[in-house]
């Protein structure tokens, strides 16, 4: 299997403890018939190489835009407003489009949810996973062909020499996430996001692909942010958890720590509505309502609609993310309480 | 809250003749699609049963053939072999006025509450459709608006949303919508396939605890579909676990989730992901290897064998037998398999 035999300039003067990925402030605006709305306001995280940070949250909150815009691929009708995306300590938001290309690949990479439609239907899955080496590294057609058979081998797609010549369609679902998983990793990246990677497929599907996952990451060292809506995916998968709502982060910290003793009252709501943890006949504790339209955030604390600890002061005053030392932070005025209670 | 209708007819209705022995009781049912030499069998000699007010779960993976028993149940397949008793008649051999006086009593939540309501209709228009079609159930003009109101106030909703539209509703309140729909007809047996799995988690407990209340209320059943285990654990009663349109795996919730006999579901188990670390051990984890084979071309002997880890010589040329085991004081607890595995 080759590695990365000589690894980039860029990366050698880079100290260990650099994050591989550092997103700041981050703010992505929408254009909706309604005029603009905010869909991401101020997000911040940072992951370093070989580890695996989560973004955690229901549909509408922003992680996939928060994605889109890291990896450069937002809708027209999205724009980002503010914030920084650093890899290999550049801003990729300040870059020209010629060199945000150069980093997708070799710096930063992406699997998408639905693999049907991230693979180009007409072309054999050979020829587009081969596609990195010839863009990237310049390789001969034949020589792109061999390092995508050699890569469909490491992700597990068996009769990988016959198979490069089929069509995305006659792929099981399983199997075409992992030649999109096998696209990704061609080139080694730093960064590899993966939206949803297993939210299409079944249960015992989804557990070879995390194992997959896991393995590639470790192998290559690989920083891993994983967005799901999944709660248990993220308990058994990642190091550290970034929970979002309403298009900010409204806390964040190792996963173990967050999940044993949340402190904000959206994320201990999200963990006692899994109904892992009901009693059969007695009703789960739902979050009441559900989470606002982007054109109809509140002024204050984006959860106060639905929030069982609301106030006066959560009405009128937007909690900022707080870090209080331990390498946690939460966006509640109240969080000491809730950590109390 | 008004007393609903609906359940002042049901206590009085549960006494009925129609009070005695199973609700439904489906046995051998095969379910073959295609012709000629290329068929595909969804479902494979297909037992089971369900009690008045009961849940049964329905887990397996895509293509395990819940969705096509699903559409047997609601009289949409005709199987072809098997019988299906409904509260002992045999709904495949009625015909006109009483094949629709049936349809009333069987009614479907379905998965995505986005595709499953005509956007160009409000909340009461599709709550109250069902009754153009069963025109004796609410008949007259004044008793439907207010039965819509209460069906509105039975699942959680508000007067005011009757006259709203699909898409001036989250997920949650459509799917809610969906299930007023359901109630319209004051069914017995509603099938839900897959009701909460289009929805975010804090929307979802939500819904869960709509479907538990009407049953403790309206003594309805559910048949719940669902590839969310910890979901079917919360809900069911009783579980069914399904490999290649075959039951393989079948009794009590509890027993079925502690100790599980058939290799398949203890693998289903341990892959999916929990939430407590502390559940979670390594040499828990069972790895299946590869996908579901196609239903077209259905392995010799045991279906599971070509994934299974306990597989041997034997599993590859018999049909395994029903091993049963009696849980005390519950349903046997029965699974399809030569090696079942020993209760912990």
């Amino acid at each position: 299997m080759t590695t990365t035999a000589a690894p980039s300039p860029a990366a050698a003067d880079i100290p260990d403890n650099t994050p591989a990925l550092d997103v700041e402030g981050l703010c992505v605006d929408l254009s909706t018939p309604s005029g603009q709305v905010r869909a991401v306001d101020g997000v911040s995280f940072s992951v370093r190489r070989g580890r695996t940070l989560a973004l955690l949250g229901e549909s509408g909150c922003g992680k996939s835009m928060t994605a889109l815009s890291v990896v450069g691929l937002l809708d027209p009708a999205a724009e980002v407003t503010g914030g920084a995306v650093r890899v290999r300590g550049s801003d990729t938001l300040r870059m020209s489009p010629a060199e945000r290309r150069k980093l997708a690949g070799p710096v930063l990479s992406i699997v998408f949810q639905d693999a049907l439609t991230a693979l180009n239907p007409v072309q054999p899955v050979g020829r587009q996973i081969g596609e990195p080496f010839r863009i990237h590294r310049g390789l001969s057609r034949r020589q792109a062909h061999e390092k995508a058979i050699e890569l469909m081998t490491r992700v597990g797609i068996p009769e990988p020499r016959q198979r490069a010549r089929s069509y995305p369609h006659q792929f099981s679902g399983g199997m075409r996430q992992r030649l999109l998983i096998a696209m990704a990793v061609a080139l080694d990246p730093d960064v590899l996001i993966a939206d949803e990677p297993t939210t299409a497929l079944d249960v015992t599907v989804q557990a070879q692909i995390m194992r997959l996952l896991r393995d590639l990451q470790d192998e290559r060292e690989m920083a891993l942010v994983l967005i799901t809506h999944d709660l248990a995916v993220v308990a058994q998968r990642a190091d550290d958890v970034v929970v979002m709502y309403a298009g900010t982060v409204v806390e964040n910290g190792p996963v173990r720590e967050v999940f044993a003793a949340p402190r904000h009252p959206y994320t201990r709501g999200l963990l006692d509505s899994v109904p892992e943890h009901a009693v059969r006949g007695r009703p789960l504790p739902a979050v009441p309502g559900s989470p606002p339209e982007l054109s109809a955030v509140p002024a204050g604390c984006v959860f106060q609609d639905r929030c069982p600890l609301v106030r006066e002061r959560c009405v009128q005053e937007r909690p900022t993310l707080r870090a209080s030392g331990d390498g946690r932070s939460a966006a509640c005025h109240f969080s000491e309480e809730l950590a109390r209670a | 809250m008004p007393e609903s209708r609906t359940s002042e007819s049901r206590m009085s209705g549960s006494g009925g003749p129609q009070g005695s022995g199973p609700l439904l009781e489906v046995s051998g049912v095969t379910k073959t699609f295609g012709h000629g030499r290329r068929r595909l069998t969804a479902l494979d000699g297909v037992d089971i049963q369900l009690g008045r007010g009961e849940t049964l779960g329905l887990v397996g993976e895509s293509g395990c053939g819940k969705s096509t028993l699903a559409r047997v149940l609601l009289g949409l397949e005709r199987p072809d072999a098997g019988t299906v008793r409904f509260d002992g008649t045999d709904p495949f051999a009625l015909r006109g006025k009483e094949l629709l006086a049936w349809r009333r009593r069987v009614q479907m939540v379905f998965q995505d509450p986005f595709a499953s309501l005509n956007a160009r209709m409000s909340a009461a228009d599709l709550i109250g459709e069902p009754w153009r079609t069963h025109r004796d159930v609410v008949p007259d003009a004044k008793a439907r608006e207010k039965r819509v109101r209460e069906l509105l106030a039975l699942v959680g909703l508000r007067d005011s949303d009757a006259h709203r539209y699909p898409n001036e509703f989250s997920g949650g309140q459509r799917q809610r919508i969906g299930i007023a729909r359901a109630l319209a007809l004051d069914p017995d047996l509603i099938v839900c396939d897959e009701p909460v799995s289009a929805l975010d988690l804090s929307v979802q407990a939500q819904v869960l605890n709509v479907l538990s209340e009407l049953r403790e209320r309206l003594g309805v059943a559910y048949v719940f579909i669902s590839h969310d285990l910890s979901v079917v654990r919360y809900i069911a009663d009783r579980v069914t676990v399904m490999y290649l349109g075959k039951v393989i795996e079948h009794g009590a919730t509890e027993d079925v989730f502690e100790r599980p006999q058939h290799p398949y579901t203890s693998a289903l188990m341990s892959a999916a992901p929990v939430l407590d670390a502390s559940r979670v051990s390594g040499d828990r984890e069972i790895q299946l290897k590869g996908e579901i084979p196609s239903p077209f071309d259905i392995p010799s002997g045991c279906r599971f064998r070509t994934r299974c880890p306990r597989a041997e010589e034997r599993c590859a040329t018999q049909a395994p037998p029903a091993a049963v085991r009696d849980a005390p004081g519950a349903a046997p607890h029965t699974a399809l398999c030569h090696f079942p595995l020993a209760a912990a």
